[in-house]
C-alpha cells in the first residue's frame, strides 16, 4: 500500500528525505490525491535561497554547481539542487546525467540532487520544478539551486522564478556572446564566467560587461533612483576553484538586498504570481484533456476530413468545461 | 496522468565497460522513460543513495568486472537500511549463471545479460513496474 | 594495380556489361539475390564481382613487396617463412604464484609469448586492501601491488628468453617500473628484454574507461615510458596503441584503426617535443587489433593500416628508418563476437577470425577461449585455443606464402578504400581541433556509441544474425560448462603478502621519495620512470604511488555521450 502523502508530508518536516523524493515524484506523476498535501508544503515553504542557474550548453553549468555546492557546505547550509535536462522531441524519454558532475557530493547528508526532464512541450515542469523547491524547502534546506539548460522558454522561466538568477557563459563556445544568442542575458541577477582558467575568458568577461555596459542590462534602481542591484559579471574556474567564493558572496548579496527592498518583494509577488498561472495551465490542460479524450477522436476524424474546423470544435469542447 | 518510468543506470566497482549501458540508456529513452545515468566506478553506497534521491523505479546495475557476488549484496543491504526496498533491483553484465539463484534470492529482480533484444530490455522493466503497482 | 591499357580496360567494360545483361540477368530473372545490396561488417558496400577494373587506379608502389614501403604487405620480407607469428595466449587471475602456474603451463604447451592480464585494481591503481578493490582482487587478472608480486609472477620464467606483455594502461609505468627492478634485481641486461607494455591512456578515454588522472599528465606520462625504453631497453615495445578495446566497446573496423592511428599520431607528437629523433623511438611502437568476424574486411583493414601508418610516418614525421614506417601488431580475435549460447561454437568463429588474422599478417596473436563469455578461460579453454593457432600454423600451409590475398581485386580495392577513409577521418579529426579535444567534447565516444547502438539493434532484427543467439537458436539448451572457479582465499593471500611488504620497508625513505615523484611530475622535462623505479624498489605500493600523484593532478571525470 502505497504510504499517504500526508504521513509523507510529516516525515517530510523532520528532513526525512526519502520522503522528499517520494513527493516529489507524486508532484510531477500529477497524482491528484497529493494535490492538498502540497498545498500544505507550500505553505510551509518559503524560508530557502531560491538560486537559479542556466546557460547554454557546454557552458559548464553541472561542473560549476557541483563546486559551488560544495563551497556553500563549508558555511554549513544545506544545499539542494535540481537539475533539469531536455527530453527527447522523438520518444518522451530523457537521458539525465548531470549527477555524473557531482558525484563528489553524493556521500554528503547536507546535499539533496534531483533529475528533471522537460517532458517537451506539455508543459507540468515549471510546476513540478518548484514544487520540488517547496519540498526541499521544508524539508530544511538552505540553498537550493535550479540548474537548466537556457535554450527552451520554459526552463528560462523556471530560472526566472528565483530568488537569484544566475547566467553562466564560457570562453571558446564561439565569437557571440552566448547569452545574447540564446536570449537570457536580460534574466541575470548576476553574470558568471566559467572557465576562467583559460586564456580566452577574459575576452568573454570583456564582451559582457561591454554588453551590460550598453545597456542591454540596466541596474535595478529604488523609487528613490538608487541602484539597489548593478548586475555583476563574476569569473569561476571549476578547475581551480577560483572566484567560486566570489560567487557565493555575490548571490548571498543580491538576496540581501533583495530580502531588504521593497524590490525583492515585488520580486516574490511575480514569482507568486507565475506559479499560479503556471498551475492554473496546468490544470486547465488536464481537466481539458480528461473531460474531452473519449469525444476528441470522433471529432479529429471530422476535421480529418475536413467536415469540421478545429476552430469550432475546441469551442465546443471548452464549452464542456467546468471551471 | 502517470509519469515516465524512472530508472537509474549505474556502473559500479572498477570496470569501465560502458558499451552495454549505453546501448541500454538509449534503448529505455528512446521508449520514453527517464533514465538517470551515474558515470563510472561508483559505489554501493553513491549509487544507493543516487537511487533514493531520484525515487526511481528501476535501479540498473552493470557490472562486468565478476565483483557481482560482492557489490550486489551490498547494494541490497543497503536499500534495505535506508528504507527503499520498494527500488526495482535489475542486473546486466557479464553474470555466470551458477550466480543467477543466489542473485534472485537476495532480492534482484531480473539479469539482462549479454545479447539480451534491446525491446527486451524494456519489456521487462515496464512488466516489473507493473507488477509493483502504485508507491 | 595492373598494368591495363586504355584498350584492355574498354574490352573489359564491354565485357562487364555484357554479363550483367546476359548471364546476370538470367539469374536474377530465376531467383534474386538474398539482399538488394550487400555490405561489409563496417558498413562498405561490396559488388558482386570484381575485376582489373577495380584495381586500376591503385598506384603499383602502393601495395609493393612484403618488408618494402609502404609494408602494405606486410612489415618483413620473409614474414612466417622463418618464423611464426608469436602465440601469445593472455593468462592472468588470482596472485602472482597462480597465475606464474599458467604461464608454465602454457609455456609447456608451445606458447612462444607471455600475455599478462591483471586485476581491475591493479588496473586502476588500487592497492588489494582498498575498499574500491572489494570483490575484484585477482578476479579478471592477476593482483600486482609490489614488487614482491611482480617475483612470483615470474619465478622461474629466463625473462632474457621470452617475450612479456602486460595488459595494463593507466598505471603501465609503474608495473613497468617493477618489470626493470626484478630485471636489475636478476641481473638481466635491460636491452634484452623484449615485451610490452599497453600504455595507450587515449584510448582509455575513448573507449576502455580505464584512466585515473586527465588527459595532459596522463599522455605525459606515456611519452615518458616511450623516452626511456629508447635510452634503456632496445628491445622493448613501450607501449601498445591498440584499436582493439574501441572495438570491443563498439565502433566499426574503420574507426578502429582510424582512431587508433590518430592516438599514435598524438604519441608522435609529443615524444618528439621533447627533441628526441622521430626514428630513435617510432620502431619500437606497436600496435595492438582486433580481428573481427568480416573475413576479407578484416584482412583489408590490416594491410590499410600498414600503409597508412608508414605513409604518415614518412610524409608527416619525416622518418628516414624503414622500421619506423613498418606498422607491427599483435591481434586478439573478438571477444564481444562471442556468446553463451551454444557456446563451442565460438572455437568455430574464433578459428574464422584467426585465419584472417594470419592472412592480414599479424606478429603475434591471441585467440579467445570458448567459454569467455561466462567468466576468464580455463585452462583446457586456453589450450584448445592455442592448438587453433598450432593448426593453422602446421596444417594448412596458408603460413608458406607473404601476402597470399595480395593481388586480388577485390582485397586490393577495399584495402585502397579503407586507406582512403582513414585518411578523410585524420583530417577530419586535425581540422576539428585534435584528438584530445575531440575526445574532451565526445567526438569519438560519439561514433563507437553510435556504432555500438546500431549493432545491438541489427543483431535484435535479425539483420546481423549470431548463430545461437537470434538463428539456429535451442530454446532448451542445457549449458554444460565448467567454468574457471574464483579461489575466495586469493585476497586474504593477496593482502598478507601486501602487509607484509608495508610492515617491512622503510617508510621514511619511502616518503622522502614520494615528495621527490611529486616534484618530478611537477617538471614536465623530467623523466617519471627513473624515480618510479626507486620507489618500487623501497616497497612503494601501486596505490601509493597513484594517490599521491592524485593529489596534485586530481580525476579525471568524463562527460559521457549515449
Amino acid at each position: 500500500m502505497p504510504t499517504p502523502s500526508a504521513e509523507l508530508f510529516s516525515r517530510l518536516k523532520t528532513g526525512d528525505l526519502r520522503a522528499a523524493s517520494r513527493l516529489m515524484s507524486r508532484a510531477e506523476s500529477h497524482d491528484p490525491a497529493t494535490i492538498a498535501t502540497l498545498g500544505e508544503i507550500y505553505k510551509s515553504a518559503g524560508r530557502a535561497h531560491i538560486v537559479g542557474l542556466t546557460g547554454v550548453p557546454g557552458s559548464g553549468k553541472s561542473t560549476l554547481v557541483s563546486r559551488l555546492v560544495s563551497e556553500i557546505r563549508k558555511s554549513g547550509r544545506k544545499v539542494g539542487v535540481i537539475a533539469i535536462d531536455p527530453s527527447s522531441p522523438f520518444s518522451g524519454g530523457s537521458i539525465l546525467g548531470d549527477r555524473i558532475r557531482m558525484t563528489n557530493l553524493v556521500l554528503d547528508e547536507g546535499v539533496y540532487i534531483r533529475s528533471m526532464a522537460t517532458r517537451g512541450s506539455t508543459g507540468g515542469l515549471a510546476k513540478s520544478a518548484l514544487t520540488a523547491v517547496d519540498i526541499l524547502d521544508t524539508a530544511g534546506f538552505d540553498v537550493i539551486i535550479i540548474e537548466t539548460v537556457g535554450v527552451g522558454q520554459d526552463e528560462v522561466e523556471i530560472a526566472r522564478a528565483s530568488h537569484t538568477t544566475m547566467v553562466v557563459s564560457a570562453p571558446g563556445l564561439g565569437d557571440d556572446v552566448q547569452a545574447i544568442k540564446a536570449g537570457i542575458l536580460e534574466i541575470a541577477d548576476i553574470h558568471v564566467v566559467s572557465k576562467c582558467d583559460r586564456p580566452d575568458s577574459n575576452r568573454t568577461i570583456t564582451d559582457l560587461k561591454t554588453m551590460l555596459a550598453m545597456g542591454i542590462n540596466i541596474s535595478i534602481k529604488d523609487q528613490s533612483n538608487k541602484p539597489v542591484w548593478q548586475v555583476p559579471v563574476v569569473g569561476t574556474s571549476s578547475e581551480t576553484g577560483e572566484g567560486i567564493d566570489k560567487l557565493i558572496t555575490t548571490m548571498d548579496k543580491h538576496r540581501e538586498a533583495h530580502l531588504t527592498s521593497e524590490l525583492g518583494e515585488e520580486r516574490l509577488k511575480r514569482i507568486a504570481e507565475y506559479r499560479t498561472f503556471k498551475t492554473a495551465e496546468d490544470l486547465l490542460r488536464n481537466r481539458f484533456f480528461d473531460s474531452t479524450s473519449e469525444r476528441i477522436s470522433a471529432l479529429v476524424e471530422k476535421i480529418s476530413k475536413r467536415e469540421l474546423d478545429p476552430f469550432t470544435a475546441s469551442d465546443e469542447l471548452l464549452g464542456n468545461i467546468a471551471f | 496522468m502517470s509519469s515516465p518510468i524512472r530508472v537509474l543506470l549505474a556502473k559500479v566497482g572498477l570496470d569501465g565497460h560502458d558499451r552495454g549501458v549505453k546501448v541500454v540508456a538509449r534503448t529505455l529513452r528512446d521508449a520514453g522513460m527517464d533514465v538517470i545515468y551515474t558515470g563510472l566506478h561508483r559505489t554501493p553506497l553513491e549509487v544507493v543513495n543516487a537511487a533514493i534521491q531520484e525515487d526511481v523505479d528501476v535501479l540498473g546495475i552493470s557490472l562486468l568486472s565478476g565483483a557481482h557476488m560482492t557489490i550486489c549484496p551490498k547494494i541490497m543491504d543497503l536499500l534495505k537500511e535506508k528504507d527503499a526496498e520498494d527500488t526495482i533491483v535489475v542486473v546486466g553484465g557479464v553474470v555466470p549463471d551458477e550466480d543467477v539463484a543466489f542473485l534472485k534470492e537476495i532480492g534482484v529482480k531480473e539479469l539482462l545479460l549479454q545479447d539480451t533484444p534491446p525491446a527486451k530490455i524494456v519489456e521487462t522493466l515496464t512488466r516489473l513496474v507493473e507488477e509493483r503497482g502504485p508507491r | 594495380m595492373t598494368t591495363l591499357n586504355n584498350i584492355n580496360a574498354a574490352q573489359l567494360e564491354e565485357q562487364l556489361e555484357l554479363w550483367e545483361k546476359e548471364e546476370v540477368s538470367t539469374f536474377l530473372s530465376k531467383q534474386p539475390e538474398r539482399e538488394e545490396e550487400f555490405f561489409t561488417l563496417g558498413g562498405f558496400p561490396v559488388k558482386r564481382s570484381y575485376t582489373a577494373l577495380d584495381t586500376k587506379d591503385i598506384p603499383l608502389e602502393d601495395i609493393g613487396l612484403p618488408g618494402q614501403y609502404p609494408f602494405t604487405r606486410g612489415p618483413y620480407p620473409t614474414m612466417y617463412r622463418s618464423r611464426y607469428w608469436t602465440m601469445r595466449q593472455i593468462a592472468g587471475f588470482g596472485t602472482g604464484e597462480d597465475t606464474n602456474k599458467r604461464f608454465k603451463y602454457l609455456i609447456s604447451q608451445g606458447q612462444t609469448g607471455l600475455s599478462t592480464d591483471f586485476d581491475m585494481p591493479t588496473l586502476m591503481g588500487y592497492d588489494s586492501d582498498n575498499e574500491m578493490s572489494d570483490g575484484e582482487v585477482g578476479r579478471e587478472g592477476v593482483a600486482v601491488d609490489t614488487l614482491a608480486d611482480m617475483e612470483a609472477l615470474f619465478d622461474g620464467i629466463d625473462l632474457e628468453k621470452i617475450s612479456v606483455s602486460m595488459t595494463i594502461n593507466p598505471t603501465a609505468w609503474i608495473l613497468l617500473a617493477m618489470y626493470v627492478a626484478l630485471a636489475k634485481r636478476k641481473g638481466y641486461d635491460l636491452n634484452k628484454l623484449s615485451g610490452t607494455i599497453q600504455a595507450d591512456i587515449l584510448k582509455e578515454y575513448m573507449a576502455q574507461k580505464e584512466y585515473i588522472y586527465p588527459i595532459a599528465p596522463s599522455v605525459r606520462i606515456v611519452r615518458d615510458c616511450i623516452t626511456y625504453c629508447a635510452d634503456h631497453m632496445k628491445r622493448y615495445n613501450p607501449i601498445n596503441i591498440s584499436g582493439y578495446h574501441t572495438s570491443e566497446a563498439g565502433s566499426s573496423p574503420l574507426h578502429e584503426i582510424a582512431f587508433t592511428m590518430a592516438n599514435a599520431v598524438t604519441y608522435v607528437e609529443e615524444v618528439t617535443k621533447t627533441g628526441m629523433d622521430v626514428d630513435k623511438f617510432a620502431p619500437r611502437l606497436a600496435f595492438f587489433f582486433v580481428c573481427q568476424a568480416d573475413f576479407f574486411e578484416e584482412i583489408a583493414k590490416f594491410r590499410a593500416a600498414r600503409r597508412v601508418w608508414a605513409k604518415i610516418m614518412k610524409n608527416q614525421f619525416g622518418a628516414k628508418k624503414p622500421e619506423s614506417m613498418r606498422l607491427r601488431f599483435h591481434c586478439q580475435t573478438a571477444a564481444a563476437s562471442l556468446t553463451k549460447p551454444q557456446y563451442k561454437v565460438n572455437i568455430i568463429r574464433t578459428t574464422v577470425q584467426a585465419l584472417a588474422a594470419v592472412l592480414g599478417g599479424a606478429q603475434s596473436l591471441h585467440t579467445n577461449g570458448m567459454d569467455e563469455a561466462f567468466a576468464i578461460p580455463t585452462e583446457e579453454a586456453m589450450k584448445i585455443a592455442l592448438r587453433t593457432q598450432q593448426v593453422i600454423a602446421d596444417e594448412t600451409n596458408v603460413a608458406n606464402v607473404i601476402d597470399p590475398m595480395g593481388g586480388s581485386y577485390f582485397l586490393e580495392n577495399l584495402t585502397s578504400e579503407y586507406e582512403k577513409k582513414i585518411f578523410e577521418i585524420l583530417d577530419e579529426v586535425k581540422q576539428n581541433g585534435g584528438t584530445v579535444k575531440l575526445i574532451e567534447e565526445g567526438w569519438f565516444q560519439k561514433h563507437i556509441a553510435d556504432f555500438a547502438y546500431e549493432t545491438a539493434l541489427r543483431k535484435q532484427s535479425g539483420q546481423k544474425p549470431v548463430i545461437g543467439v537470434n538463428k539456429y537458436v535451442e530454446e532448451d539448451e542445457k549449458v554444460d560448462i565448467e567454468t574457471h572457479p574464483y579461489d575466495p582465499t586469493t585476497a586474504d593471500r593477496q593482502i598478507a603478502r601486501l602487509q607484509n611488504v608495508r610492515a617491512t620497508r622503510d617508510n621514511q625513505k619511502l616518503n622522502i621519495l614520494l615528495e621527490q615523484l611529486v616534484e618530478v611530475a611537477k617538471d614536465e622535462a623530467q623523466n617519471i620512470m627513473p624515480i618510479t623505479i626507486e620507489l618500487v624498489e623501497a616497497g612503494a605500493t601501486m596505490g601509493d604511488i597513484v594517490e599521491k600523484l592524485r593529489t596534485l593532478w586530481g580525476t579525471y571525470r568524463e562527460n559521457p555521450v549515449f
